[in-house]
């Protein structure tokens, strides 16, 4: 049994610890705003935080993620009011298809997280997800916006 | 029916409770408020009694906004408060049960709003007449003394009112009108208008449920490989191998070149077949590599026969009695789609039913293909539509639904979720079409251009997906943007001789219709090289283009010029143009660059001028143009499959790059909406994407780029 924080619950999972979180989210906790898209750690549709920070959890094995707090996309507004960064990108219409956008909207909240008010340079560095629908200009655009609101 | 399974039960009921009422399980499942006690007021329209208003979108939305937009024009006419506005999918089997009362399901060719709008609105217009004439019945009042506004209704001599929800359900027993005159679109309130889309809340919170995130109880997830080599077989697969690995049910052979491992969980599924030792037979064309395939369409330039698609005047002549004659060859690689969500389908069959679950551009095709490989009757088949992760063409395709519906017959009574992986997806699908293209132009000694042949020679789609609409052997497809005329995609320049015709050479490899589709090939080699041509005869390659343009090409062209200032660039920076007619509208783009001593790109800015007719949201026609940018400028820079041993050799996003948020130039959308036309717009912008920043490279560095994607190729200034 491997016993897991996420979204502030504790949870205790029968699963082969080498099996990628990304799989036990979605399969075994039942979490599937985590997406899998390329499952080489390229795309970062399956990005959450683990103690704060951004990790692709499709290549982080479940046995090493220890004791360390999980958050995913559902615990981002956990008491169904949206954070600023989700504002953001409901005000400025971000999504597209919106498959990427779970992964968009973890990175960026590390970021602001870390840099309340980033650059443009700042968001090219941290902002390494993939959208295929391209919806890069306004998830620039409600990165600034959710900084300044 | 349900097999035990050692999910927690939990993780179960919040992955179901997630997929909401949408996907009611067990048969016949069809749209919520249609299931319920509330009548629709016709198949369009459902009015609950609480005034909320659900529409009815008989189209895919994959990202593109047209659900957003088709709801938009009916609630125009149906004079509803768009707060309460929400949408749902009917199912293709309610549709072939109710005579195609919601008509073509399928959303490509960036037809969804421009095919369809006149039929949407008429829906909403009559509903809007039902609701009027039932509050004149329960007031006794003629109708004609009614008028509606916001969902209310009001009796003008009399001030009185009432709601749409009040009197929904005696609207729906009345006669349906006959065609009502529909609103100008001067008169528009809400189709017209900025407004944000109507999907966007479930996309913030994880919420939405994608096909990839469909659950049910008793579900196993399948993983699947099919043969590598398109055409191949499946040889041997040793089974007992990986049966005895963790949560491994089943091992499957499937439709004679698949295997598919069916497992309590993906990973389960993915570990054992990544384990399993499976023998191909490769078939005939295990050899075929891009060195050969390059060979064959090089004939193809040369070659005596070819279809003719768009002849004017004498060509041949023309160019030979030029003074000068210009000549170059482009080439155009294989693409994938690669939509963020890997194809994927959850089946259930019974041996006497079977229903799908899944995202495609296509309901009607997934439903045949369901019935097809069940084995049974359409009348005893349905597909629910899921919202797709992405789709470019590639989920108008029905592949990955027959395989879903053949690995979930060999166990009936379970439902099973095939995923593909990205390798698989990458690897088993039907990619841009491989081209190439010899142009020859004819310069009088006024640098006038007198003649032009343009000869294609490569891969047609119709041959390789819809074999049965060629017309005589010629794919029309292929004409892209070339054609004489009509309304979908002519070629944009009077040229006295002119002649485009096409030698069909088709490899293997499955060609198919990717966003875009030919309009991106032959915009890049008439942009280009009339851009090659304005240099030979020393003009600005604007007014070189501009003489020759027919109207409303010129318009979008001299739009996107003047808002990007075009000629006056910025110190370093440097302007390239192209423009094209597809999917019935009318595009243009001016893109500013800067390439550094090291020979590094930088794409500063692109105007983009588009001409679809009727505007429907001009909103999300600026984020489609924008979209499409980083679609056509990741093929531009990156996207190349290339072929060994038959196979396709990119298996991830490593080997097959696209573009990151760096790279995304700012874009600035010009639109023009002349009126009178519905063009489309999810696609047209792509085509001129690379052709407007390749001549702007060509600006900055002297440098001619013919063959793509451009990471092959060295910048620095010559």
């Amino acid at each position: 049994m491997i016993a897991l924080n996420v979204n502030g619950r504790e949870t205790r999972i029968d699963v082969d610890p080498q099996t990628p979180l990304l799989w036990v989210l979605r399969d075994h906790v039942g979490l599937t705003g985590t997406k899998y898209g390329c499952g080489i750690a390229q795309c970062g549709a399956c990005t959450v935080h683990i103690d704060g920070q951004p990790v692709r959890s499709c290549g982080l094995p479940v046995g090493d993620v220890g004791s360390a707090k999980i958050v995913t996309i559902e615990g981002l507004a956990p008491a169904g009011i949206l954070t600023k960064v989700q504002k953001a990108w409901l005000d400025l219409d971000v999504p597209q298809c919106g498959y990427c956008q779970s992964g968009m909207l973890m990175a960026a909240s590390a970021l602001l997280a870390a840099t309340p008010n980033p650059t443009d340079a700042d968001i090219d560095a941290a902002m390494t997800n993939i959208c295929r629908c391209g919806t890069y200009q306004q998830v620039r655009a409600a990165i600034h916006a959710a900084a300044k609101a | 029916m349900i097999d035990t399974i050692k999910l927690d039960r939990r993780a179960f009921l919040v992955g179901t409770a997630a997929a909401g009422a949408g996907f009611s399980l067990g048969f016949g499942a069809s749209p919520a408020a249609a299931q319920g006690a509330v009548p629709e007021v016709n198949a369009w329209v459902v009015i609950r009694p609480d005034d909320g208003v659900v529409i009815r979108i008989a189209r895919s939305e994959m990202g593109q906004g047209t659900l957003t937009g088709l709801a938009q024009l009916v609630a125009e006419e149906l004079e509803c408060d768009w707060s309460k506005v929400s949408t749902e999918f009917p199912t293709p089997g309610q549709n072939v049960a109710r005579n195609r009362v919601w008509r073509n399901f399928s959303t490509g060719g960036s037809r969804g709003i421009r095919e369809s709008h006149d039929y949407v609105r008429q829906g909403g217009a009559a509903a809007r007449d039902m609701l009027i004439r039932a509050a004149a019945a329960e007031w006794n009042v003629p109708a004609g003394e009614c008028a509606a506004a916001n969902s209310t209704i009001t009796h003008r001599p009399s001030g009185r009112t009432t709601t749409y929800g009040k009197v929904a359900a005696a609207a729906s027993r009345l006669q349906p009108p006959g065609e009502i005159a529909l609103k100008p679109v001067a008169d528009w309130k809400i189709a017209g208008k900025p407004l944000n889309r109507l999907d966007t809340a479930d996309k913030l919170t994880g919420k939405l449920v994608y096909g990839a995130d469909i659950k049910m109880p008793g579900m196993l997830t399948a993983a699947i490989k099919a043969c590598p080599v398109v055409g191949g077989k499946l040889g041997s697969f040793d089974a007992a191998s990986v049966r005895s690995m963790p949560g491994v049910k089943h091992v499957l052979a499937v439709d004679g070149n698949a295997v598919a491992v069916v497992a309590d969980t993906y990973w389960q599924a993915h570990l054992a077949l990544e384990k399993l030792p499976i023998v191909w037979d490769k078939g005939p064309n295990a050899s075929v590599s891009s060195a050969s395939i390059d060979t064959m369409l090089d004939e193809g330039l040369g070659a005596a026969q070819a279809f003719v698609g768009n002849r004017q005047g004498d060509a041949t002549a023309a160019i030979a009695g030029a003074a000068r004659r210009i000549e170059a060859t482009y080439s155009f690689p294989y693409q994938n789609h690669a939509p963020m969500e890997p194809m994927n389908a959850t089946a259930l069959y019974t041996g006497q039913r079977c229903e799908v679950w899944c995202p495609t551009q296509n309901g009607e095709a997934a439903l045949a293909a369901t019935a097809e490989a069940a084995g049974l009757p359409v009348q005893s088949c349905d597909v629910h539509k899921t919202m797709l992760g992405g789709g470019f063409g590639r989920r108008g395709r029905s592949d990955y639904v027959r395989q879903a519906v053949l690995v979930a017959k060999q166990i009936p009574g379970v439902p099973v979720k095939l995923l593909w992986s990205r390798e698989e997806d990458m690897t088993q699908c039907a990619f841009h079409p491989i081209t190439k293209c010899k142009l020859t132009g004819a310069l009088d000694a006024a640098g006038n251009l007198t003649g032009l042949h343009m000869r294609i020679s490569g891969q047609s789609i119709l041959a390789s997906l819809l074999p049965q609409n060629l017309q005589n052997g010629m794919d029309p497809v292929v004409f892209q943007g070339l054609n004489p005329g009509g309304a979908e995609g002519q070629f944009g320049y009077d040229i006295p001789n002119l002649l485009i015709d096409h030698a069909m050479r088709n490899p293997h490899i499955l060609a198919g219709f990717w966003r875009g589709v030919n309009a991106n090939q032959n915009a890049l080699y008439v942009e280009c090289f009339m851009d090659e041509l304005a240099r030979a005869a020393n003009q600005d390659p604007l007014e070189f283009r501009r003489k020759m343009l027919r109207p409303k090409h010129r318009v979008v062209l001299e739009a996107a010029a003047e808002k990007a200032n075009y000629g006056r660039a910025p110190a370093g920076r440097h302007h390239g143009l192209a423009q094209v007619m597809a999917f019935g509208s009318y595009v243009a783009a001016c893109a500013e660059v800067s390439v550094d001593a090291r020979g590094a790109l930088k794409v500063h800015k692109i105007v983009a001028a588009t001409d679809c007719g009727v505007a429907v949201n001009p909103a999300q026609i600026h984020r489609q143009v924008a979209g499409s940018f980083v679609y056509g400028l990741s093929a531009m820079l990156y996207g190349e499959c290339t072929v060994k041993d038959g196979a396709i050799e990119q298996t991830n996003f490593d080997a097959y790059n696209v573009m990151r948020i760096d790279e995304m130039p700012e874009v600035e959308t010009v639109l023009v909406a002349s009126g009178g036309f519905w063009g489309g717009v999810g696609e047209p912008t792509i085509a001129v994407a690379a052709p407007a920043v390749l001549n702007a490279i060509f600006a900055a560095t002297g440098k001619r780029v013919r063959d793509l994607p451009l990471v092959k190729h060295d910048l620095r200034r010559v």
